[in-house]
């Protein structure tokens, strides 16, 4: 058990709080950064895919997990970043600036997607996300000229100060630094009054409101911040991928980003992390347990049916996701052997009626 | 010109019934538990694969198919409510949406992996399948009139069960107030159960009407998502309002095909829920009460 004695005021202000912290990352970051040399093509592939996967993760939950608003409109955002990256990057334009684009498109298109979101709520805005997310898909596949349609185009690699990033060691580097430069911006916005202001909302609008909490401006921030990390995502899968087309950025992709959060845990920046890794590697998993299936049964359907079945024991029995098992494992440890079931018990609120407002 | 129309009309209520019967299934549950069920296109699917096995594998005739299908979902719906919904009762209405989402991945999965339902499409022979009426010049396919008097009836034996029995009265209560309707002595858990027995009865309705004009496969429950938009235009906790809303998108979507170029016709639904939206942010039928802090 760890006491913290603050004796000043820039302790409150430290990124790690104490030398225990600043171990743990240092691991993790000369993991990560020795990457190339221990890890293969194939987990390098699922690296890189962790990695753009955390930036949406950031993304949603800033909005999701720290404003309380809705969106299963993701994938479009997606889309619009992937495709400013790929179309400024035929026509030859430095990466910084066409990732700063794709960003900034991303966020105009957030914002204008918050709109609705002042006067809307719960399910009422999940539903025009879900209708703009489709509006997009459709949008992409009819302006022909623009995006190719259905039949896609492909994207050249990183084009970056004069160098082509053509191996997978140079991209993951891409990758990580965006992924910890887009972490680290989230938790100094959730330090500043922005971020106290989006958990205000999140929490109860009468209240933050009645704080002088400005409702309209701060949601569609929300919207917009998480559109443009989730834009930079989009970006980088672009160039993951080299090939996109309508067909990756359905509701369903939106559906996959939202579990991110869920299965990582609502409301922890670490969760993002946590639920894009698992939902990167569930997959494989589950592809390697399909050779267990009884003769007859068709494995076409495993992935649907675990997928459903992991998130519905999470929300079931752990509500508070990865990381909320991580703390409690953690606590435990901590406060042996003195850990209590209840500790980390929600409170359930019978009446919390959308219907009033 | 005019029969044209018509004909159009006659195919966008027709489509539009479906929409509204799966719409009207949303409703139903969300006026209960202000739970919004995703699942609710795929508990549809799982209704017609059911009436597929009836039909087909068993041999069965048209009326007992029905009868089969929408008793077996409405079992599915009280058993999903009270193994998977009812441990989450109370959290924030998100988490609830995502445990329906997992339901609706559930369900896609199962019915690719059971032997005979498969990833294939397959068809329901129908007893009036490829008749037309000729009335002048309009030529209208009597399964689409089938479909709406149907659900005609469907929708006047549903509005007789809750106005007049004592468990529809019941149900009524519960979905205006659950804790007065607790407080009379109204067992509001079981009532919840029924109302997902009964909307997972009408989906199944629903995914037979549905299965002459798109065949029965394992992606049919997509339609849900257009039944979605239904519901939002309505009015999400209107009954009358999620018929009246799923008409209005089928016959949107039917002239929008005609009339508009290519494309237009997938995003009707989702244009004009916006629009709506925009301007009614609670729907057309929705009902607003503000509270006192």
């Amino acid at each position: 058990m760890r006491f913290l004695f603050k004796t000043g005021y820039e302790q409150d202000v430290r990124l790690f709080k104490h030398g225990g912290q600043v171990f743990w990352y240092g691991v993790l970051a000369v993991v990560l950064l020795a990457a190339p040399w221990w890890a293969g093509d194939y987990v390098m592939t699922q690296l890189h895919f962790i990695c753009i996967y955390s930036i949406v993760g950031f993304g949603l939950m800033m909005l999701v997990g720290f404003t309380g608003q809705i969106s299963l409109g993701h994938a479009a955002f997606l889309a619009v970043g992937a495709y400013t990256e790929a179309l400024m990057q035929a026509a030859g334009i430095p990466f910084v600036i066409s990732i700063s684009c794709a960003a900034l498109f991303s966020a105009v298109a957030g914002l204008i997607v918050g709109l609705p979101a002042l006067r809307l709520k719960g399910i009422y805005l999940a539903i025009a996300t879900l209708a703009f997310n489709v509006i997009v898909e459709e949008i992409l596949a009819r302006w022909h000229s623009l995006t190719g349609g259905n039949e896609g185009m492909t994207v050249k690699p990183v084009r970056m100060l004069g160098y082509e990033l053509t191996n997978d060691w140079q991209f993951y580097y891409l990758c990580l630094a965006l992924t910890v430069l887009c972490g680290l911006a989230c938790v100094n916005l959730l330090r500043s009054p922005t971020g106290r202001a989006f958990v205000a909302i999140r929490d109860s609008e009468i209240s933050a409101s009645c704080l002088g909490v400005n409702l309209a401006k701060y949601k569609t921030m929300s919207f917009a911040i998480s559109a443009a990390l989730t834009g930079i995502a989009g970006a980088l899968y672009a160039h993951k991928i080299a090939f996109i087309s309508p067909e990756q950025f359905t509701l369903f992709q939106s559906i996959e980003l939202i579990t991110i959060v869920i299965l990582g845990g609502v409301g922890f920046l670490h969760g993002a992390v946590l639920g894009a890794a698992f939902v990167i590697v569930l997959p494989q998993l589950i592809s390697i347990a399909k050779g267990w299936l009884p003769e007859g049964v068709a494995p076409t359907g495993l992935q649907a049916v675990v997928f459903g079945v992991i998130l519905i024991l999470f929300i079931i029995f752990e509500p508070l996701g990865l990381y909320g098992r991580w703390l409690k494992v953690r606590t435990w440890f901590e406060l042996f052997p003195f850990y209590r079931r209840g500790m980390f018990r929600r409170q359930k609120s019978y009446m919390k009626s959308e219907r009033l407002r | 010109m005019l029969s044209q129309i018509l004909q159009l009309l006659v195919a966008g209520v027709s489509q539009g019934c479906v929409y509204a019967l799966v719409a009207l299934g949303f409703v139903l549950i969300y006026k209960a538990t202000e739970t919004v069920n995703f699942a609710q296109g795929d508990v549809m699917m799982l209704g017609a694969f059911f009436a597929l096995t009836g039909s087909v594998i068993l041999g069965w005739p048209y009326w007992a198919t029905i009868l089969f299908a929408v008793g077996v979902m409405a079992v599915v719906g009280m058993l999903t409510e009270r193994l998977v919904l009812r441990p989450v009762l109370g959290h924030p209405a998100f988490t609830v949406v995502m445990i329906t989402i997992g339901i609706g991945y559930v369900m896609r999965g199962v019915v690719t992996m059971v032997p005979g339902w498969g990833t294939e499409t397959h068809q329901i022979p129908t007893p009036y399948v490829d008749d037309v009426w000729k009335l002048g010049g309009v030529i209208i396919p009597v399964q689409q009139l089938m479909v709406i008097a149907m659900t005609a009836a469907l929708c006047a034996v549903l509005y007789l069960f809750f106005r007049f029995t004592r468990i529809g009265v019941a149900m009524q209560a519960t979905s205006q107030n659950q804790l007065a309707a607790y407080y009379m002595g109204i067992p509001v858990r079981r009532v919840n159960m029924l109302i997902w027995g009964i909307s997972a009865g009408v989906a199944a309705f629903a995914g037979i009407l549905l299965a002459p004009a798109t065949f029965v496969h394992s992606n049919m429950g997509f339609i849900g998502l257009k039944a979605f938009p239904a519901a939002v235009v309505g009015g999400f906790g209107s009954v009358p309002g999620s018929i009246v809303g799923g008409l209005i998108i089928g016959v949107v979507e039917a002239l929008a095909g005609f009339y508009l170029p290519e494309g237009f016709k997938d995003v009707a639904a989702y244009a004009v829920v916006l629009v709506v939206l925009l301007v009614w942010p609670s729907g057309i039928f929705g009902e607003t009460m503000a509270k006192k802090v």
